[in-house]
């Protein structure tokens, strides 16, 4: 065999075929001083495309949208100073939500680091408590191990946001290129297969158990187990609740699924954990808007838990049975064991009672609205958007009230069907993340549900998909105020409305529509569109669905006193759980 | 709360002083005293960390130092089985009267001097955190002027080593 000489180039050149070896076929970003060798570089990349967005937090946003609808890693690229601080938000977001980014920044020179040079940000030091991994790369024959590491890291175990940041002379000058075979990653090395005593262990008690919950979280959908969560369940008719991670992790539609728990949860998914005697959480991570009050979360039950993330498990609420393991395998274990229980032990657990009693709350406390007496119902907006685009569409939302209609209003039924920004909860995810999922899913439809405080935080990313010709869906739920602080202030605070009014809305309520949401989307190259009455409703997104050759926007000014129910107050135990103001559940006897 | 010593080993790359201190900083834990040096194995570096938290926040703080790609193992060591050390220079006032009394501490506490001026004697004290403390009361009244400390270092008792099973793993040391 002969020997290869290695190729020599440049660290710009490098770290684009670095990119390329890692399957790279999206960057999204912005160029700038530091990192402007690698944008020459990327000029020649047949593989690559490269999306120019207009802020770098909407290039970070995008990478996390296309990364959760395509389960791949996701880039975002910015240069050094602003430019990287600007990538902090999303960041932070994909590290709350564990989605797999690698952020590539460019840095000063060596020479200048530590010097406070002209756009000189710490930006490894900046983001060491949000990233999974972070990397400062000064000498150019790193870029190719680096690269392999950062994507390993990212995309595996519980997979997150990594920072590469390189130094402007690493990318300028030059070193053999030579793209790793292994990695040396002596202290990484997550644990994917489950414990078989563990899973035993487990079955053992749900066999004993007689109120089981399977408690979903976004794990599973990170796993691509769903279809292997929908075998268990069915396997063992215990009822299933999805955090907000979680929905399309098991399919609305099943007759098993008592919903979303939480702050804002479903009754039956509250009263199920509430009165469970065994939480089996897959990929749960027991966050305080599921519990609420923790001391009284779930009081009656044993807990299994099992997640890839062993400093998870225990965290907030101890576990009986903790299982460190990727979900898809320790589902699909679980299933044998119980099978494998059943068969030779003629063990079985017995839940018809308890599954049927929990039905029956399902069927007593559906989700439901009132109809306002004037005005547009923000949630019939987002169950006729639901209705008329489906499952098939791919649905994304901002963070407040709209995101908790649109956790409600639109029916999941697969993994990946749903994005939000879960654990940051970031107001502008909506509109960059709806881009980058919809870059992830050419000629499908991508609707971003969005709030109108929300959509001013990061509408300017509207240039970006007129220009590049990805042709999302807004539907901006226009309050005219920030509405979720603004229904805490009518809740909590007697109705004292300071600075929550945004003046997005028509003259009719007072409002002055600055900025003007349909002229707003004409002046980026949109589509804008208004409705404000049912009557124009079906209409207005039929219209919208037919224009697949440009972004639309669609100003949905709806009634601003709408309340987002069920819920728990901040810090309540979940037996308080509200279905209207001051409005407890009725329980009977027997729901107790 | 109980004090507890952690043995880390890391990979000795840049930056992993910052991410390890800085976990101890978000999760909300008090780092009391931190040693790192190198150790046997050249790309290894052994940090020595003494925390003072109950046993469940400890279980945790191990969980998220563990995440740190850079961390390589991570063990609690008992004082029961291990042997833990501090070093300490005490510089202390003397006189032609009190000198006398002063050296005779140092021999008493096995310790020794370092420096010597007209008006003061360095001392190099090592011990455990009893040890230390005890040697620091008797040399209190003669007057101490300046105190430098080491954090703790600590090792197992026995012939057994914690780097034994990581050396394997070390980048570029693995066999074949």
């Amino acid at each position: 065999m002969t020997e290869q000489i290695p190729e020599q180039l440049t660290g710009a050149q490098s770290l684009v075929r670095a990119l390329e070896h890692a399957g790279v076929d999206t960057i999204f970003g912005i160029p700038g001083g530091a990192i402007m060798p690698a944008y020459d570089a990327l000029f020649d990349s047949e593989q690559i495309r490269h999306i120019l967005v207009r802020h770098e937090q909407g290039a970070g946003h995008a990478a996390q949208g296309y990364a959760m609808v395509t389960g791949r890693v996701g880039v975002c690229m910015a240069t050094s100073g602003p430019g990287a601080t600007n990538l902090v938000t999303a960041i932070a977001d994909a590290f709350m939500d564990s989605v797999p980014i690698v952020a590539i920044t460019g840095q000063v020179a060596t020479h200048l680091i530590g010097t406070d040079g002209f756009q000189e940000a710490d930006i490894r030091g900046i983001t060491m408590p949000i990233t999974k991994h972070s990397y400062l790369v000064t000498d150019v024959a790193e870029i190719p191990k680096v690269i392999a590491e950062a994507f390993h890291i990212a995309g595996t175990g519980r997979p997150g946001p990594v920072l590469v940041d390189i130094a402007k002379d690493a990318l300028q000058s030059s070193a053999p290129f030579s793209w790793p075979t292994e990695l040396a990653l002596p202290g990484y090395r997550p644990t994917t297969r489950p414990h078989g005593k563990q899973v035993r262990e487990a079955a053992r008690l749900i066999a004993a158990a007689e109120r089981p919950v399977l408690y979903v979280g976004g794990g599973v959908i990170k796993a691509d187990a769903a279809a292997e969560l929908k075998m268990l369940a069915e396997l063992t008719q215990i009822p299933v609740v999805t955090t907000l991670m979680a929905r399309g992790a098991f399919p609305d539609s099943h007759a098993l699924h008592l919903g979303m728990p939480g702050m804002h949860g479903t009754v039956a998914a509250v009263a199920a954990l509430q009165r469970s005697d065994l939480l089996i959480s897959l990929g749960a991570r027991f966050d305080d808007r599921v519990t609420g009050h923790l001391a009284s979360f779930a009081p009656l039950a044993k807990v299994i838990h099992a997640d890839i993330d062993p400093a998870e498990i225990s965290k907030n609420r101890a576990a009986d049975v903790p299982i460190v393991g990727d979900c898809r395998e320790v589902i699909a274990e679980l299933i044998g064991t119980l099978r494998k229980q059943a068969d030779d032990d003629g063990v079985e657990g017995d839940y018809t009672a308890w599954t049927a009693q929990m039905l029956g709350i399902k069927a007593k406390f559906p989700v439901g609205y009132d109809r306002p007496e004037s005005g547009l119902a923000p949630q019939m907006v987002i169950e006729r958007i639901n209705a008329i685009a489906g499952p098939e569409a791919t649905y994304v939302a901002g963070v407040g009230q709209h995101q908790m209609w649109a956790a409600h209003y639109v029916d999941y039924e697969r993994p990946r069907q749903w994005l939000n920004s879960g654990g940051a909860g970031t107001m502008g995810y909506a509109v960059p993340a709806a881009m980058g999922a919809q870059v992830g899913l050419p000629g499908e439809v991508v609707w971003a549900i969005d709030g109108d405080g929300c959509f001013q935080m990061t509408n300017q990313e509207l240039a970006t998909c007129a220009i590049e010709g990805i042709p999302i869906k807004v539907a901006v739920i226009n309050n005219s105020s920030l509405g979720m602080v603004r229904q805490w202030q009518t809740l909590l605070y007697e109705g004292r409305y300071s600075n929550t009014d945004l003046n997005t809305g028509p003259e009719s309520i007072g409002a002055r529509r600055i900025p003007d949401f349909v002229k707003l989307a004409d002046a980026y190259g949109c589509i804008g569109l208004r409705c404000d009455s049912e009557a124009d409703l079906d209409a207005t997104i039929e219209k919208a669905m037919a224009i697949t050759d440009r972004p639309v926007v669609i100003d949905f000014v709806v009634e601003r006193d709408a309340m987002v129910w069920p819920m728990v107050h901040g810090g309540a135990s979940n037996d308080d759980i509200q279905i209207a103001r001051d409005l407890a559940p009725e329980w009977d006897d027997q729901d107790l | 709360m109980t004090s507890h010593t952690l043995s880390v080993l890391v990979e000795n790359t840049p930056g992993v002083l910052a991410r390890v201190s800085s976990l101890f900083m978000r999760r909300g834990f008090n780092i009391d005293s931190l040693a790192v040096g190198p150790t046997e194995i050249p790309e290894i570096s052994r940090m020595t960390i003494v925390v003072n938290v109950d046993q469940l926040p400890l279980e945790q703080v191990t969980k998220q130092l563990n995440k740190l790609v850079n961390v390589l193992k991570i063990v609690e060591l008992d004082s029961s089985s291990a042997v833990e050390r501090e070093l300490m220079l005490i510089k202390v006032k003397t006189d032609p009267q009190t000198r006398g009394q002063v050296l005779e501490t140092v021999n008493l506490f096995r310790a020794k001097v370092v420096d010597v001026a007209t008006d003061a004697v360095t001392i190099e004290a090592t011990g455990d955190a009893g040890k230390l403390t005890a040697m620091l009361n008797v040399l209190e009244p003669f007057g101490i002027r300046e105190i430098a400390q080491s954090g703790r270092v600590a090792i197992g008792r026995g012939s057994r080593s914690i780097t034994d099973r990581t050396l394997r793993t070390v980048p570029g040391a693995q066999a074949s």
